[in-house]
């Protein structure tokens, strides 16, 4: 069912956090990781774990940027601008819980951009938008799955494809508000 | 244009960014680009740094990105044959590189992507960019 056929936002929100599970919050998703993961002393991580967290990060920042960009731009009509708030709202989950992850691990988070050189200008109606972010959340899906087999800790690339199973739902959902096959082939690459 | 449709059936097409004459590896590597998508655009940097200009550059050398020290004392100059290395192992290419990516293991998909990466200098984004420097 499409977010746009339901009767009213908060009945969309509802039905889509309860169809997709997306009812976990940060700290279940911190406990996907596992607690020898998150317990970690500082320097007794590998490097390379933090880095590729650390990534992580800096992606989901600019995601929640993006999706700032979209919500003030005015073009977004209700249901789709609480889609996108949602949406943001797991982005900065997910940010969160990063953060601290490094943190636990001896590692310095990386900080949000000042500012994001976003195609603000090439963003002229709600289906630009929808496009845009669409455009993003598959490269997310791409990001996680390019990263997950790196992982020297099993329980962190766990958890790094337990986000990556949320972008591509915020991916299938932002194609269908579009009109286009929300989920295109069997296989992500 | 109608191959660029029928190669992108049932995926995120952008096919309006390769100039008309471009080679069907080309149109095949705009695909594969979309993973680079995620972290990189061909204008602006974003978590990776700007693909216009790629081409004979020399690794960590776009003025105001925030490279990795491996990076950028790599000494690494962006060509067919560094390129093809670097995709497809990143983290064994420049160990430290905060291109925490698996790569693209297949080298026809390799192949395709820097074909694309080649022409992405025509396309009115990069050309833009030019203009403006």
């Amino acid at each position: 069912m499409s977010f746009l056929q339901v009767s009213t936002p908060i009945v969309a929100r509802r039905l889509f956090l309860g169809q997709s599970g997306l009812v976990l919050s940060g700290a279940a998703v911190a406990l996907l990781a596992g607690k020898d993961a998150l317990a970690a002393s500082a320097g007794a991580a590998d490097p390379k774990d933090v880095q590729i967290l650390n990534t992580a990060l800096g992606a989901e920042l600019e995601a929640i940027a993006a999706y700032q960009l979209g919500a003030e731009s005015k073009l977004l009509q209700k249901p789709v601008l609480d889609l996108a708030v949602t949406f943001q709202g797991h982005h900065k989950e997910h940010a969160d819980l990063l953060s601290k992850t490094i943190v636990k691990l001896g590692g310095k988070p990386v900080a949000a951009k000042a500012n994001y050189n976003f195609p603000a200008d090439q963003l002229k109606s709600q289906a630009d938008v929808l496009r845009f972010a669409a455009r993003l959340e598959q490269g997310a899906v791409s990001a996680y799955l390019g990263a997950v087999p790196l992982f020297g800790n099993r329980d962190l690339a766990k958890a790094a494809a337990s986000i990556l199973g949320d972008e591509a739902m915020h991916w299938a959902v932002l194609r269908n508000a579009l009109g286009e096959v929300p989920v295109p082939s069997a296989f992500m690459t | 244009m109608k191959l660029c449709r029928l190669l992108a059936a049932g995926t995120l097409s952008v096919c309006a960014g390769v100039p008309a004459f471009a080679a069907p590896a080309a149109v095949r590597g705009e695909q594969i680009y979309v993973r680079c998508q995620a972290c990189h655009a061909l204008s602006y940097d974003r978590v990776g740094p700007r693909h216009c200009g790629l081409f004979g550059r020399t690794a960590g050398s776009v003025p105001g990105f925030a490279y990795s020290p491996a990076m950028k004392s790599s000494r690494i100059v962006w060509n067919d044959k560094t390129l093809d290395r670097f995709l497809a192992n990143p983290l064994k290419t420049v160990p430290g590189t905060t291109m925490t990516y698996d790569g693209v293991p297949d080298a026809a998909d390799r192949a395709d992507l820097l074909a694309y990466l080649k022409g992405a200098d025509k396309t009115p984004e990069c050309l833009t960019l030019k203009a403006k420097h």
